[in-house]
């Protein structure tokens, strides 16, 4: 039994790079669309406000596994040929958006007014404002949920096994196929998770314990 | 884009769709049902015992929010049975998985209402001669949900969302009746259309519904 996934190892560690890389993409994609979208949100006008919140609640409002589905069978249908990495890529990172959007608005939106007038006051552009006075206060506001929501990415990514991507989960049930040592490469696969989600939430513990200070 | 849209189809096969979402539902009441059983009694024996004990709950909690909720779902269904010898059909599978899943989360939920209850109120139960179990039963179990009783409707209305995961061992509720759809008729987008807005429809109502009663209970401060 320990021979043949002594045997498995370099396989799964291919699918678990693999989950890594999928993760990787997404926290950074959703980042930035969140982030963009989020300031849309707080600081834009009315009917942007209204398509930002739509685009979340309805997000957010569905399983990720049917809108993995939808992105990836619903696109080709309308004409748009992408791979499946890139559809489930593009389908998680979707999902995270949204998230990044509310603790954008989360963190934004705990930051006193006077700070935004202070700056108008003084003379600060919108960008300078956002750059020198809300995102720096917002920041620590923002990171603690942000890195605990990464875990949310990495779970996620097992799903895309589902499209016949070769994720870490994809690789165990493989070799389960191969071996039907079901138990044993679950745990493991379990223990893998584990380790990488834990390592997160611990250091958004951390860091949460270390922003409270400054708290008013 | 050359898609036409063609809802017929769908229609022909609603009741696919229709009991998947009660099915959905059934899956998602059953298993926090336990769950709340679970969380209850964990919390209640966390706050109370020593290191060892809270060392154990801690780690079955941290333990399934860690791992994606698709290999618990897979270890339950095709793992367990290997080592132990029990058989269950997809459906009692999923929902005790789905049960110790939303179980841990409830733990966190329960424990943290309990550390919320308001020392003053467990005082003025021990000056009128309770004992611990009638505080625990008539003064800090009353608080401590309506205390936690927002949480329990998100993780309710995230455990509706959950329920999809069954589809992957072929459990037939909502998504798995999207799925068959889309193999069979091929209405793809037609059809996602048409179970995003049951998701949300359903997902909305509930939420609506679950507020109503929160605002009811809303703890009296």
């Amino acid at each position: 039994m320990l021979g043949q996934i002594a045997y498995a190892l370099p396989f799964l560690a291919q699918g678990f790079a693999v989950t890594l890389w999928v993760s990787l993409l997404v926290v950074v994609l959703s980042l930035v669309a969140g982030v963009m979208m989020g300031v849309g949100l707080v600081y834009g006008p009315a009917p942007l406000r209204w398509a930002v919140r739509i685009f979340s609640d309805t997000i957010r409002g569905i399983p990720i596994l049917v809108l993995i589905f939808f992105v990836y069978y619903g696109l080709p249908a309308v004409g748009l040929h992408l791979e499946s990495f890139w559809a489930a890529v593009l389908a998680l990172t979707l999902f995270k958006t949204a998230q990044v959007i509310e603790y954008l608005r989360g963190a934004v939106g705990s930051i006193p007014k006077g700070q935004s007038e202070a700056a108008m006051a003084i003379g600060l552009t919108f960008r300078q404002r956002l750059a020198y006075v809300i995102f720096p206060q917002a920041f620590r506001r923002f990171l603690p949920p942000w890195i605990n929501g990464v875990t949310d990415a990495v779970k996620g990514s097992a799903l895309v096994s589902l499209l016949g991507i070769t994720d870490l989960m994809h690789a165990i049930n493989q070799v389960i196929g191969r071996t039907y040592e079901a138990m044993p490469l679950y745990i493991l696969g379990a223990v893998i998770y584990f380790a990488v989600n834990y390592a997160l939430s611990l250091a958004s513990r951390r860091l949460e314990r270390r922003f409270s200070f400054i708290r008013e | 884009m050359g898609y036409t849209l063609n809802f017929n189809l769908i229609w022909r096969h609603f009741d696919k769709l229709w009991g998947g979402l009660l099915l959905s539902l059934e899956l998602a009441v059953i298993s926090i049902a336990i769950g709340i059983l679970i969380g209850l009694l964990l919390a209640v024996w966390y706050v109370s015992a020593g290191r060892a004990v809270r060392t154990v709950i801690a780690a079955y909690v941290e333990f399934i929010r860690n791992v994606p909720l698709i290999l618990l779902v897979y270890l339950v269904f095709y793992g367990l049975p290997t080592v132990v010898d029990i058989a269950y059909s997809a459906q009692t599978s999923f929902v005790a998985t789905l049960s110790l899943y939303s179980g841990a989360y409830l733990v966190e939920v329960f424990r943290s209402g309990l550390e919320a209850v308001p020392r003053g109120q467990i005082d003025a139960g021990k000056a009128i001669g309770l004992t611990p179990w009638q505080r625990l039963v008539h003064v800090r179990l009353p608080t401590m949900l309506r205390i936690t009783l927002p949480a329990l409707s998100n993780t309710f209305l995230s455990l509706f969302k959950d329920t999809s995961v069954a589809s992957v061992i072929s459990v037939p509720e909502l998504t798995y009746g999207a799925q068959w759809i889309n193999f069979n008729t091929f209405r793809i987008v037609e059809v996602y259309l048409v179970v995003t807005a049951m998701y949300l429809l359903t997902g909305y109502a509930l939420l609506f519904a679950l507020r109503l009663v929160e605002r009811r209970f809303r703890a009296a401060h």
